[in-house]
């Protein structure tokens, strides 16, 4: 499964970029996660990508098929979960899940065998038959899940699919994810960088309109200057060597710096018999680094 | 994996949503297809001690298949901005005119309540010959197909349930309220007769009263309407398949 863009762009009423000059390539079986804060683009990329919108200028392509211009084709690989999405109250997960098959050309049969056995698969098989407006915010979010993963689509588009589900619900919808992205390419946008690290095989960091970084967690790492970080428990604790400080409470401190140095400090906190943990920096700190230089020398 | 797609299963699916199962949930919702077109027939039957009752009939189905076709708006507007469904159609193999057709035969099963009673009406007060029926269902179905593809037009420009609801507030009456749809032109003084002929409504009723015998009109001035109400139709299906934003830009 294959992802393309070259420089693509989009201006809403000729005025400022919501999309510019977006370039990557994409290509495998696993989830692409597209992160950023609010307004960097992230919808309007994924809308263009599922053409539901068109773009200002540059191409994009799904498995090699231009979503300008060839829509139907594209339309055939991809299947979508839009941000703000709902499951029709009136409806219940049954007749949400059969119906969206159906709107894919499956035939009443087929969409309710398929229908039945995705929510069995999903836990929701008890709840098959209540209307959708008696079901939790998380199942809900499940339902509009199974729609689109019940599918034969090869590509799936999920655009926040987590906002506003409690901790719980997201870990559920996650092993999900997990599960499926073994042989689907699932594009999954999100302001939950926990979430991106997690289930992101690549991960794409857009701010204003401009795709930042767009690696692996391992390369993103390297984009930064100091890929390591130590946490250390006091705040009687003073560095002269050259990394950057983040004071994170009043006896906390996180340290910032490349491996050798983040060792020699660890070395000297073993000895002061000082508390501290040592990792590789996460998704949370090379965004901050790359999209809000929140990290201070 | 291929997959064979049935047409047949795409129109099925907009029916099954936004009638059938619609119907099943919410049965008070059949209600409102009936009160609107029955009160006002009822209305002009009374104020005209019966004497318009075989035309007023006629006016109730134009404005059944006219609402029928302008529901298409609040729904589709209802489905596109509230559940964000009709963006998981669009990136699905279904098109647009599949789409909308599914939406129009559903607007019409929605409403086969009152086109029963409406049906059994005309064919109880309306003595008209076969071919005056094939004119009437001819003139239905164009009438319809107008409104629905203004619906679709105007839903694709809707940002809101809100605006919808205003699109509709401004439609039902001048489609179906204002021109002289259940009862004759004639009643309409001059100049105001002109303002009349701008809706295609007019034309509609004008087919269906002479059909009916109930008015007459000259070959020339018969082929006239029909082509008016055909271009009016030819023109707004145009429209709708032009300027309505299925992608947006």
């Amino acid at each position: 499964m294959e992802i393309t863009t070259n420089n693509l762009s989009k201006k809403y009423d000729q005025k400022k970029y919501a999309l510019k000059e977006v370039s990557f390539k994409v290509s495998l079986n696993g989830i692409l996660s597209i992160i950023g804060k609010n307004g960097a683009g992230k919808t309007t990329l994924f809308r263009i990508l599922s053409t539901e919108l068109m773009p200002t200028s540059g191409k994009a392509y799904i498995n090699g098929y231009d979503v300008v211009n060839e829509p139907s084709k594209v339309r055939e690989l991809i299947a979508v979960v839009p941000q703000e999405a709902r499951a029709v109250p009136w409806l219940t997960p049954l007749q949400t899940v059969s119906s969206y098959l159906m709107w894919r050309g499956y035939t009443y049969k087929e969409s309710r065998s398929i229908g039945r056995d995705i929510l069995r698969t999903l836990g929701l098989e008890k709840v098959e038959n209540e209307k959708n407006r008696k079901l939790s915010g998380g199942m809900k979010r499940k339902v509009l899940v199974a729609t689109v993963i019940s599918s034969e689509a090869p590509i799936i588009f999920l655009d926040e699919p987590t906002t506003g589900l409690d901790y719980l619900s997201r870990k559920e919808l996650w092993n999900l994810l997990i599960k499926l992205k073994k042989d689907r390419l699932i594009v999954l946008t999100t302001h939950y960088l926990e979430e991106a690290e997690n289930l992101g095989d690549i991960i794409g960091i857009l701010d204003k309109g401009s795709m930042l970084a767009f690696d692996n967690m391992q390369g993103l790492r390297k984009l930064i200057k100091y890929p390591f970080s130590l946490k250390v428990y006091s705040d009687k604790f003073t560095v002269d060597q050259e990394v950057h400080v983040k004071k994170l409470s009043n006896n906390e401190i996180q340290i910032f710096s490349t491996e050798e140095k983040i060792f020699d400090i660890a070395k000297s906190l073993l000895a002061n018999k000082v508390k501290f943990t040592v990792q590789e920096v996460s998704l949370n700190n090379i965004f901050e680094y790359l999209v809000e230089e929140g990290v201070e020398d | 994996m291929k997959i064979k797609r049935s047409v047949s299963s795409q129109l099925l699916a907009s029916v099954l949503v936004n009638a059938i199962y619609a119907m099943i949930n919410y049965p008070v919702v059949m209600i409102n297809t009936l009160l609107a077109p029955l009160s006002i027939l009822a209305v002009v039957t009374f104020a005209s001690h019966g004497t318009l009752l075989p035309i007023a009939a006629e006016g109730a189905l134009i404005m059944n298949m006219v609402g029928n076709g302008t529901s298409v708006q609040g729904d589709l507007s209802h489905l596109k901005n509230d559940m964000k469904l009709q963006d998981m159609v669009v990136s699905s193999p279904t098109s647009a005119a599949i789409y909308i057709s599914g939406m129009a035969i559903s607007e019409i099963v929605y409403s086969i309540p009152t086109l029963s009673l409406l049906i059994i009406l005309n064919l109880l007060y309306v003595h008209a010959s076969l071919l005056g029926w094939v004119e009437i269902f001819l003139d239905m179905m164009l009438i319809f197909a107008f409104s629905t593809s203004l619906g679709f037009l105007l839903s694709t420009f809707s940002s809101d349930i809100v605006q919808s609801w205003a699109f509709s507030g401004i439609l039902s009456p001048i489609l179906s309220t204002i021109p002289p749809v259940y009862y004759p032109i004639t009643y309409i003084p001059y100049p105001y007769r002109y303002l009349a002929y701008l809706s295609p409504t007019t034309y509609a009723a004008e087919i269906a009263q002479y059909a009916a015998g109930k008015i007459y009109m000259s070959s020339s001035d018969l082929l006239l309407t029909w082509l008016v109400l055909i271009t009016f139709t030819i023109v707004m299906l145009f429209l709708a398949i032009k300027k309505s934003r299925w992608r947006e830009y």
